[in-house]
């Protein structure tokens, strides 16, 4: 109720805009915070899982559990922090940094070859037998170089996924 | 909160495919042999989660847009605290009094009626509408409505059922004030439910629960006996089965053009000039809802009455039941969305999510083959 930007003072706008390494302007960071506030229905400060779950789009998606993992009970700065690699004006490192969390479940800076194949499942459901994947997997690793017990580090990731570059954006509407 | 539970899977059966207007531009058929990156590169995925963080259609078909303030300097904020005055200290208490003659002149009129007419039933039921039709009237004088019915008005015939936009419950009111239809209606608690209960029963309302799917056999059966009635009140459905806040249309359900009967229907556009119709029953109770067009200037709103369509030779239930949406959407400047109303309490079915899998599976297998 009311208007959310009035909550939203310069002092804070330029605070997040900081934290998020300038990817997003003042105007976007506005709009998100009225989603944000949209989204947090009782006004916590942040948004749980439930609540991100009521999004039917967001629910349908494949990789919503693992994308909760990182972005529940996250306050307003590092939700935006979080968004800040889907703006077009992160690089394309930054963006491959988040695909490697999302691979990385046990966070030890190391993927294995089961952490792909978790991602994998969620991926492909009942609709690919775990034998397949299994070996799906072992034949690239092998023709890219590694091996089934090959630790893939985020500059692995780099190498992997740079070539020919990566488009991973998303639009904050103007509302 | 109210508990979420993945919603019924016999509610989503023969839907249009929601693929089909999800933006999906950013996912391309990907050709040629498959690679180590084509596996771990799962940006596309990614790019859809969060662009259904930063906005999605779902949402926005709820939100209850407050106007802005307009009185914020010194000479408006006076002329507001005068208008306030006046819409609370004296618009509200007239018009309390107003909706409680109505009520008075109704229900002593309505019981003698409906008790000692017992034997003439086609008198009764003609009484019994005309009274229906005055407290709808006096309702909405009670918010000062200011109503244009635009098109021809419904007529008693049978095999015809009319389906409305649906914003809030007072548009069955709005309705109501000029035909005495029969609705099919969500069971309420409170003084509401009373109404419904003994008023609307007797102008042969039927009742359903949301949360019993058992439900749906029966609701069906009851639609159609009393489509095929001659006497039978004209009969009001609204198929997207919850209140929209008026921009946009949700899925219609399929059960009202599946019944083989004319289906009219009814566009409903309220204007936000001096208050917001749109009753956001996750907000407000729908006292407080009355309460608050009661204590506005007006409710000022266009009632188009549309041609009558029939299914068409070849067309399913669904793809008539988007046709019709789509006279109403179009007539009444609302956009429309893919999602079913329903999903405001249930998560959707694991059908969506499996179709996505599968669709990604096919791709890797099929590529696989390519060397």
């Amino acid at each position: 109720m009311g208007s959310a930007s009035s909550m939203l003072t310069q002092y804070d706008i330029e605070e997040v805009q900081e934290h998020c390494n300038y990817l997003f302007t003042q105007q976007e960071i506005v709009s998100l915070y009225k989603r944000f506030c949209q989204l947090d229905k009782n006004a916590k400060g942040f948004i749980s899982a439930d609540e991100f779950l009521s999004v039917p789009e967001f629910a349908m998606n494949p990789l919503s559990q693992r994308l909760l993992k990182l972005v529940d009970g996250l306050n307003f700065k590092d939700f935006v922090a979080f968004l800040s690699a889907f703006s077009a004006k992160a690089t394309v490192p930054q963006k491959i940094e988040l695909i490697f969390k999302i691979y990385d479940s046990d966070c030890n800076g190391k993927v294995t070859f089961n952490d792909i194949i978790q991602v994998l499942h969620d991926l492909t459901g009942s609709f690919m037998s775990d034998k397949q994947r299994e070996e799906v997997l072992s034949q690239l690793l092998h023709e890219a170089g590694y091996t089934r017990e090959s630790y893939l580090l985020l500059d692995d990731f780099v190498k992997i996924l740079d070539n020919p570059g990566l488009k991973m954006e998303v639009d904050v509407p103007d509302d | 909160m109210s508990k979420l539970n993945t919603s019924n899977s016999e509610l989503d059966l023969d839907r249009p495919n929601i693929e089909d207007y999800l933006p999906s531009g950013s996912i391309q058929e990907p050709r040629g042999k498959l690679r180590l990156r084509d596996l771990l590169d799962i940006s596309p995925t990614l790019t859809e989660a969060a662009g259904a963080i930063v906005d999605d259609s779902f949402t926005r078909c709820f939100k209850s847009n407050p106007p802005e303030p307009w009185n914020w300097n010194v000479y408006l904020f006076p002329l507001w605290c005068l208008g306030v005055v006046v819409r609370y200290g004296f618009l509200f208490p007239l018009r309390v009094l107003v909706l409680t003659l109505g009520w008075i002149i109704f229900l002593s009129c309505y019981f003698p009626v409906h008790t000692l007419l017992k034997r003439n039933d086609k008198l009764r039921k003609k009484l019994e509408r005309g009274l229906v039709e005055l407290i709808c009237s006096f309702f909405v004088a009670s918010w000062t409505g200011v109503i244009k019915y635009h098109g021809p008005r419904p007529s008693m015939r049978p095999r015809q059922v009319f389906v409305a936009n649906h914003t809030s419950m007072i548009d069955f009111i709005v309705l109501e004030q000029m035909t005495a239809f029969a609705v099919i209606m969500q069971k309420h608690p409170g003084w509401v439910g009373l109404l419904q209960s003994t008023i609307l029963e007797s102008l042969g309302c039927i009742w359903f629960n949301r949360s019993e799917s058992k439900d749906r056999g029966i609701v069906t059966r009851k639609l159609r006996e009393h489509v095929e009635g001659a006497d039978n009140n004209p009969l009001l459905i609204f198929p997207e089965g919850t209140c929209v806040n008026n921009h946009y249309t949700v899925m219609f359900k399929k059960g009202a053009f599946e019944l083989g009967c004319t289906v009219c229907p009814i566009a409903i556009k309220y204007n936000k000039i001096f208050v917001d119709a749109f009753w956001n029953s996750r907000k407000q109770s729908f006292t407080m809802h009355l309460l608050q067009l009661m204590t506005s200037w007006a409710v000022v709103c266009d009632v188009w009455y549309l041609e009558p369509q029939n299914l068409k030779p070849g067309e399913t239930p669904i793809e008539f039941a988007e046709r019709v949406r789509d006279i109403i959407s179009v007539r009444a400047g609302l956009k429309k969305v893919p999602w079913d109303g329903y999903l405001k309490y249930s998560r959707p079915s694991p059908k969506h999510r499996e179709r996505k899998q599968q669709s990604f599976a096919e791709s890797v297998l099929r590529r696989l083959e390519e060397k």
